[in-house]
């Protein structure tokens, strides 16, 4: 159901927007100038997915759907509201699809915490092969003098200098 | 009738690569010399009538055949000839088959230069470089057949996508699948060692000249790529970890570990099992790579519904691949021996936490790309996977591989003493603590992962400068200092080349994190904008026509202190046969530094002679992104021309014929 919803929100910008772009083109003018603001909507914009596009977030894209979010991005910047409260608001129009750091929860635990385990279940797979093969190399018996001699008599003739 | 030789010559290649493969790999292993004789001309004929077909398919480009269903999508007639010979890779069918063509042509190039390898070995690796193009020849012919015929013929092409049409689309897709299907070299070769039970240093040293040449082939093609989606794309990004670039990303990461642990392979006869294991991911994750951008799963997992036959005849392949391999793996491994000793505290052991460190990089990659597919089929949700995610992971791995990199060259095979390590280094240490707190200040402001990112890279600069000086000391024996850098072996020059285009990397992608400058505005003709103290004026827009588009031409004069420095001309193209505009920026590139200004929509679309969406980037050390890759690989270039691998290998090739004088006498 809030598939289907998003869907048709996403639908109904598509087509709803050619026109609001034009008349506020000159408030956006003002608030582009205030760079406080635009820092705050380029860092926004680009945890946001561009949900028309391929793969690009809000930021990069020139699809109407994002310069559209863009715009609402910098009136809701305006009207003070928090980088939190913003975010907020897009998951729950889009869904958790419009973020691009995936949020903490159940379903993604495995992605945040995977990384860390593969780094740490790496160096702990590390140590005991180290420590497994200098036990089996202490097992093996060392070279005899004699065989030395022998293997470096052989080296010698393959490789004549 | 020149499409149809093309395809008869396919169906003839796959016959000869299956008969050649396996008979070759029979003769080897019942040591029946005139099948192990038929490795080379096999290879040399698969190569041959490959080429013939793929020369089929640019020529039904190059006369706007539009008769060929392929050719008719992906053409025009108004597409210039560069683009049309480029657009025989601009599709699936034809992508593919530049695939194999690559392939048999890596397998060419081990045919013509393995003369100092025993025949049996040479039929083993061919044997299995056949049958691997086998399976891809199965798949164009029953799946992706290029050269299908559209009856009666369009009279007009579908056009290329307007994306691709750019030199990027020469050079970028040919280098980037020669390092794909260079690994395939590498697999062979672990697999023929497999089969054969020899894995010893000798296989290590035959197989490493072939796995760093797929290396720098690999690290120049998506070094290329990035470059083309940095100037094409009009955004001023670089990397987005997009799962097509991820794709070729992995394949990467293993075959950095790979030459790593060839390294201590042939040097110390430890890692064997490794190395092969590393050999087979390698190989096998081009083979996931070009399965996912293939088979459609990754744009949208619909698309894998319009043709379920290829994804699924890629991942049979891939089943395939990697199943018998890891059979004949686990079937020979457990007899391989250990290698030579060494300690907690050694080159080996160094070299060993560089693997596993690169090797959890690229399952984190893959954990990344593969998850949202993952839980979007088991119906739990639909996320992204973004730059954000992939940022936050990866620095972390990485860090402790770029100490490794400055530690590395310092440390004795065997056994090396921390303290003297320690002392070795500590001017490494001191420069890279200076650059990290001063630099950023220079900057105009200190962030704690800027100051990471430049310790890091002044830190492998100076050790690498430093371990070089000293060799040349200590060999120089008298010699003037230009003689006796030269005659450092050109692997060791090559690896310090490499590791310093590691640190160039890491300045650039530092540098332009931390202090990237944009704007994002409306400009009317006559306005100006400023981005770190360079003025861009907007002095309107003209038409111009290209030979398949119209383009709006942005004038832009920047200046820098009331200086005027150069006019600036980006476009936005409309193309004949397609409805998405595209962008071409104007950048101004530099050694510090690269201005970029891109044009946008007009605000309103019809008068275009009034306000136009503008962004403009000041980009500082950009360009060291690029410059790095490119010194990394020209250090592999150096260490794949090492004399030797040559002159040992030769040596090895006298001693095998005089074993085998022996044994007849």
């Amino acid at each position: 159901m809030k598939r289907t919803l998003s869907a048709l929100a996403l639908l109904f910008c598509l087509f709803s927007t050619s026109t609001v772009s034009i008349a506020d083109a000159g408030t956006e003018a003002a608030l582009a100038a205030d760079p406080v603001a635009e820092k705050r909507l380029q860092e926004l914009s680009a945890e946001l997915r561009c949900l028309v596009c391929q793969n690009q977030n809000i930021a990069d894209s020139n699809a109407e759907l994002a310069q559209d979010l863009r715009r609402e991005i910098r009136g809701m910047i305006k009207d003070g509201k928090s980088n939190g409260e913003i975010i907020d608001f897009m998951v729950t129009r889009y869904g958790d699809f419009v973020l691009y750091r995936p949020p903490l929860k159940a379903s993604t635990l495995l992605l945040w915490g995977g990384p860390l385990l593969l780094l740490i279940g790496g160096m702990l797979a590390l140590r005991a092969y180290l420590r497994r093969r200098s036990l089996r190399l202490a097992d093996e018996k060392p070279l005899s003098s004699e065989e030395i001699r022998r293997a470096e008599a052989l080296l010698q003739e393959n490789e004549p200098k | 009738m020149i499409p149809e030789l093309g395809h008869f010559a396919l169906i003839l290649a796959a016959l000869v690569a299956v008969v050649f493969g396996s008979l070759s790999l029979l003769g080897a292993h019942r040591n029946q010399q005139a099948w192990i004789a038929l490795a080379r001309p096999g290879a040399n004929a698969l190569a041959l009538l490959v080429t013939f077909s793929f020369a089929c398919l640019t020529q039904a480009f190059v006369v706007n055949d539009f008769s060929v269903v392929y050719v008719a999508q992906h053409s025009n007639s108004l597409l210039p000839i560069e683009y049309r010979v480029a657009g025989v890779w601009g599709g699936h069918e034809g992508s593919l088959l530049l695939w194999i063509l690559m392939l048999t042509w890596w397998a060419f190039g081990v045919a013509q230069f393995s003369r100092q390898l025993p025949d049996t070995m040479v039929a083993r690796v061919l044997g299995t470089l056949g049958l691997v193009a086998f399976g891809f020849l199965l798949f164009i012919l029953f799946t992706s057949n290029p050269f299908e015929r559209l009856l009666p013929g369009a009279t007009e092409g579908r056009d290329l996508n307007p994306l691709l049409q750019d030199p990027g689309l020469v050079i970028h897709p040919p280098l980037l699948y020669m390092g794909y299907v260079g690994f395939s070299v590498a697999y062979a070769f672990a697999v023929a060692a497999l089969l054969s039970g020899q894995l010893d240093a000798a296989w290590a040293r035959w197989s490493r000249p072939w796995t760093t040449a797929a290396w720098v082939f690999l690290t120049l093609g998506i070094a290329m790529g990035s470059w083309w989606a940095y100037y094409e794309l009009g955004w001023g990004g670089w990397w987005f970890w997009d799962p097509v670039e991820n794709a070729s990303f992995m394949p990467w990461l293993i075959g950095t570990a790979l030459m790593h642990s060839l390294a201590v392979t042939e040097k110390r006869g430890s890692f064997k099992n490794w190395t092969v294991l590393l050999a087979i991911s390698a190989f096998s994750l081009s083979l996931l790579g070009t399965f996912l951008v293939r088979s459609g799963v990754l744009t949208s997992v619909h698309a894998f519904a319009t043709d379920p036959r290829r994804g699924v005849f890629i991942l049979i392949f891939l089943v395939a691949v990697i199943g018998l391999s890891l059979t004949l793996f686990a079937w020979r491994a457990p007899k391989v021996g250990l290698g030579g000793r060494f300690g907690l505290i050694s080159r080996e052991s160094m070299l060993l936490a560089n693997n596993v460190l690169l090797v959890v990089a690229c399952a984190t990659v893959l954990l990344g790309t593969l998850y949202p597919l993952l839980i979007d089929a088991l119906g739990v949700g639909k996320i992204s996977v973004g730059p954000p995610y992939f940022n936050a992971v990866f620095v972390p791995v990485m860090t402790p591989i770029l100490f490794l990199v400055g530690i590395g060259p310092f440390a004795r095979w065997k056994e090396a003493s921390l303290p003297e390590l320690l002392r070795l280094t500590r001017w490494a240490l001191g420069a890279g603590a200076i650059v990290a707190v001063a630099l950023p200040l220079v900057y105009g402001q200190w962030k704690a992962m800027t100051a990471l990112g430049l310790f890091f890279a002044a830190w492998v600069v100076v050790t690498a400068l430093q371990n070089f000086a000293e060799r040349v000391h200590h060999t120089r024996g008298g010699r003037s200092l230009l003689t006796a850098v030269l005659a450092q072996p050109r692997g060791f020059i090559g690896m310090h080349l490499a590791h310093i285009g590691v640190a160039v990397f890491v300045v650039g992608v530092t540098m332009v994190m931390s202090f990237e400058q944009e704007k994002d505005i409306k400009m009317a003709v006559g306005d100006q904008v400023s981005v770190a103290g360079y003025s861009f004026r907007f002095n309107g827009v003209r038409q111009v026509e290209g030979p398949n588009y119209v383009a709006m031409q942005g004038n832009f004069d920047l200046t820098v202190d009331n200086r005027f420095l150069r006019k600036m001309n980006p476009e936005k193209r409309n193309y004949h046969s397609s409805a998405m505009p595209m962008t071409e920026a104007a950048i101004d590139a530099g050694l510090l530094r690269d201005v970029y200004v891109s044009l946008g929509e007009p605000i309103d679309r019809d008068k275009p002679e009034g306000e136009w969406a503008v962004r403009v980037y000041y980009k500082p050390f950009v360009d060291w992104i690029w410059g790095g890759c490119l010194l990394m690989s020209l250090g592999g270039l150096l260490a794949m021309l090492d004399r030797r691998y040559r002159v040992k290998s030769r040596r090895a090739a006298a001693a095998t014929a005089g074993v085998q004088q022996a044994a007849r006498n």
